[in-house]
C-alpha cells in the first residue's frame, strides 16, 4: 500500500470516530458541502469552467428529494436518487446552453439561469414559497434503519460523501479526467487533437451538477426542510469560495475549503450576526489578491519547496 | 375606453413606461459593465452593489446633511467614481495579468463587503427617498397619465448613454481609450499614460453605477439588496447584447426592459423570467449575442 492510500484511509478512520467527539449535525452538514465543493472544483480546478450557479443544482436535489420523500411516501434513498437525477437533468439542459459561451460568459449565463431557477422555486405552488419545504420525515434507510437516529443518518451521510468523492478521484484519474485537464490548459490544442471538447465539457458539467445535487439532497436529509437559500445565488458564491480557500484542482481543497467556512460560519453566526457576510467577501478578497493556490495548494507547494517533491 | 388586444391602452402604456424605466437602468448599468470590461477584461460584480452605494449615499446626503436631490445627482457619482479609482488602485490592478475569471471573483467579495456591510446597517427593508418637489405630479397626454418623474428617468439615462456613446466614439480622449483597448503596449509607447487610462475608466464606470442609484432612488425604496437583484439581470442583459458595442448595450437594456413591462401586464408570473429565458433562446441561436462578434 502506497503512502496516498495511507493517508486516505487514516481520514476515513477520522471520520468514523469524528462524531462522538463534535456535534454529528454539524459534521454532516460539512460533509454536505464537502460534497458539493468536490463536484463544483470538477468543474472549476480540472476542467477550467467558472460556474457561478451551481446553487441551483443544490437547491433543485433539496426541493425535489423533499417532496418526492413528503408528497409521494419515498423512502429516503430514493429520494435522494431523484433528488440527484433532477439535478443531473437540469444540468444537462443548462449545461448545453452555458458551454456555447466560454470564459466571463459562461460565468455569467450560469448565473443567470440559477437565478430563472430561483424565481421558479419562490413561484411555484410545491416548493412553498418564501417558508420553503417544511418537516421532511427521514424515514427508514431500506426500510430497516431508523434514520431519525443521527448517528444512523451520520453513516449514511458518509457513506454518500466516500462514494462521491470516490467517484470524483476517479474520474479524476481516468482518461476521461485528463481529457478534461488538457480543455483547461489548453482548449484549442484539444480541439485540435480531435477530441469533441463540447461533449467532454458537457459531460463534466452533467456530473458536476448531478454530484451537487446528491449533496444537496443529502442536506435536506439532515435538516428536514428544503429552502430557497440553498437555491439563492449566496450558495453559489459560497462553494466557489470554499474551493478556492482550500485549493482549486487539488483533490482535498475543497474538503478543507468547505469544512473550514461551514465551522467558520458555525462559530461566527452567534457572535457577529449579519457580518458574516461581510467576513466572506474579506476572505473571498485575501483569497484572489494574496492566496490564490488556496490552503492545500499552498501547503502542497512548500512541501514542494522543502522536500523537492 | 380604447383597448388594444383586449388590454386596455392606460395599462399598457403604463407598462410601456415603467418598462422603459427599467430598461433606463439596464441600459446604463450594461453600459458601465461594457466600458470597464473593454479596457480591463473584468467583469465588474460589485457594479450592483456600486449602484446600491449610490441609492444609499443620495439618501444619505439628504437625511444627515439636508443635501438634496439635484447636487445629489452631480456629487453622488463623483463620490462612487472616487471610491471606484480606490478599489482599481489598491486592488483590481494586481489582478491584470491573471485569468479574467479572478477579476469576477475578487469584485463577487467586494461586493459581499460592500452589501453586508449595509446590511449591517440598515437592515433589509428600504428606506423612502422622495421624488424632488420639481418632478413631484405628472401630465396627462390624455391617452395616459405621465409622472414627471419617470419621463425624467428616462430622458436623464438617455442622455447619459449618449454623451457616453459620443464621448468614447468620438472626441480625442475615447480614441485614445478605444486605442489603449486594442494595443495597450503600442498605445503606451505612443506617449499616453495607459495605466491613468484604465484606472479612470473603472472609476467612470463606477460613477455610471452611482449614477444609476441616484436616479432610482426615488422609483425604488432603498434598500441594501437592489444591487444584487439587478445585477443578474443586467448580466443576462449583457449576455443578450454582447459587449462588443456601446450602442448594443443601450438598446438591448431599454428593449428589454419594455419586454419585461409587457409581460408583467400579459403574463405576470412571468415577468421576473422573461429576460432569462431570451437569453436562453438567443444563446441557441446566436452564441455570440445580437451585436457581440464571436471571440
Amino acid at each position: 500500500m502506497n503512502r496516498t492510500a495511507i493517508a486516505y484511509l487514516a481520514l476515513l478512520a477520522v471520520g468514523v470516530v469524528l462524531p462522538f467527539f463534535v456535534y454529528p449535525i454539524l459534521v454532516m452538514k460539512v460533509l454536505c458541502f464537502a460534497l458539493f465543493a468536490c463536484a463544483f472544483n470538477l468543474l472549476l480546478g480540472y476542467t477550467g469552467l467558472l460556474s457561478f450557479g451551481h446553487a441551483a443544482f443544490f437547491g433543485t436535489a433539496a426541493y425535489v428529494a423533499g417532496y418526492a420523500i413528503k408528497g409521494w411516501g419515498f423512502p429516503p434513498e430514493l429520494g435522494i436518487l431523484a433528488g440527484t437525477v433532477a439535478s443531473a437533468l437540469l444540468g444537462w439542459v443548462v449545461g448545453s446552453l452555458a458551454i456555447r459561451r466560454t470564459g466571463i460568459y459562461f460565468a455569467m449565463v450560469t448565473l443567470a439561469l440559477a437565478q430563472m431557477v430561483y424565481f421558479i422555486f419562490l413561484q411555484a405552488p410545491f416548493t412553498g414559497g418564501e417558508d420553503g419545504l417544511q418537516g421532511v420525515p427521514r424515514g427508514k434507510l431500506l426500510g430497516l434503519i431508523n434514520l431519525s437516529n443521527d448517528l444512523n443518518l451520520y453513516y449514511f451521510v458518509l457513506a454518500i460523501f466516500v462514494f462521491g468523492f470516490c467517484l470524483i478521484y476517479r474520474t479524476i484519474h481516468s482518461p476521461f479526467g485528463q481529457i478534461l485537464k488538457a480543455i483547461r490548459e489548453n482548449e484549442p490544442r484539444a480541439i485540435s487533437l480531435g477530441y469533441d471538447v463540447a461533449k467532454y465539457k458537457l459531460l463534466a458539467f452533467v456530473l458536476s451538477a448531478g454530484l451537487s445535487g446528491l449533496a444537496g439532497a443529502t442536506k435536506m436529509l439532515v435538516f428536514k426542510f428544503a429552502t430557497l437559500t440553498d437555491a439563492h445565488w449566496h450558495s453559489s458564491g459560497e462553494v466557489v469560495l470554499m474551493t478556492i480557500l482550500g485549493g482549486m484542482g487539488t483533490v482535498l481543497g475543497p474538503v478543507v475549503g468547505s469544512s473550514t467556512i461551514v465551522t467558520l460560519q458555525n462559530e461566527l453566526a452567534d457572535k457577529v450576526g449579519s457580518l458574516v457576510t461581510v467576513i466572506m467577501g474579506l476572505i473571498f478578497v485575501v483569497c484572489v489578491l494574496a492566496f490564490r493556490r488556496g490552503i492545500v495548494g499552498e501547503i502542497s507547494a512548500l512541501y514542494k519547496r522543502m522536500f523537492g517533491g | 375606453m380604447t383597448s388594444f388586444f383586449d388590454i386596455p391602452i392606460q395599462a399598457l402604456m403604463g407598462q410601456l413606461m415603467l418598462g422603459l424605466v427599467n430598461g433606463s437602468f439596464y441600459a446604463i448599468l450594461s453600459l458601465g459593465l461594457a466600458v470597464i470590461f473593454g479596457m480591463l477584461n473584468i467583469i465588474n460584480f460589485a457594479h450592483g452593489a456600486l449602484y446600491m452605494m449610490g441609492a444609499f449615499l443620495a439618501w444619505m446626503a439628504l437625511d444627515y446633511l439636508g443635501i438634496g436631490y439635484w447636487p445629489a445627482l452631480i456629487l453622488v457619482p463623483l463620490a462612487i467614481g472616487v471610491f471606484g479609482v480606490l478599489i482599481e488602485r489598491t486592488m483590481l490592478r494586481w489582478l491584470y495579468k491573471l485569468d479574467h475569471l479572478y477579476g469576477l471573483l475578487l469584485t463577487f467579495g467586494l461586493a459581499l463587503v460592500i452589501e453586508g456591510l449595509f446590511i449591517n446597517a440598515y437592515g433589509v427593508s428600504g428606506q423612502p427617498y422622495q421624488i424632488p418637489a420639481e418632478l413631484a405630479g405628472g401630465f396627462n397626454l390624455g391617452f395616459m397619465f405621465l409622472p414627471y418623474y419617470r419621463g425624467w428617468v428616462i430622458f436623464a439615462s438617455l442622455l447619459v448613454c449618449f454623451a457616453t456613446w459620443y464621448g468614447i466614439e468620438k472626441t480625442r480622449l475615447g480614441a485614445y481609450l478605444r486605442a489603449a483597448t486594442e494595443n495597450p503596449k503600442l498605445t503606451q509607447a505612443f506617449g499616453i499614460n495607459v495605466p491613468i487610462m484604465v484606472m479612470l475608466t473603472y472609476g467612470f464606470g463606477a460613477a455610471l453605477a452611482g449614477f444609476a442609484g441616484v436616479l432610482a432612488a426615488p422609483v425604488i425604496q432603498v434598500s441594501p439588496l437592489m444591487g444584487s437583484h439587478l445585477i443578474i439581470t443586467v448580466f443576462a442583459v449583457v449576455v443578450i447584447g454582447g459587449m462588443g458595442s456601446i450602442m448594443g448595450s443601450i438598446v438591448t437594456g431599454l428593449g428589454l426592459g419594455v419586454v419585461e413591462g409587457i409581460t408583467n401586464l400579459v403574463y405576470p408570473a412571468a415577468s421576473n423570467t422573461v429576460v432569462f429565458v431570451i437569453m436562453a433562446i438567443v444563446l441557441m441561436m446566436r452564441p455570440a449575442g445580437l451585436f457581440g462578434k464571436e471571440q
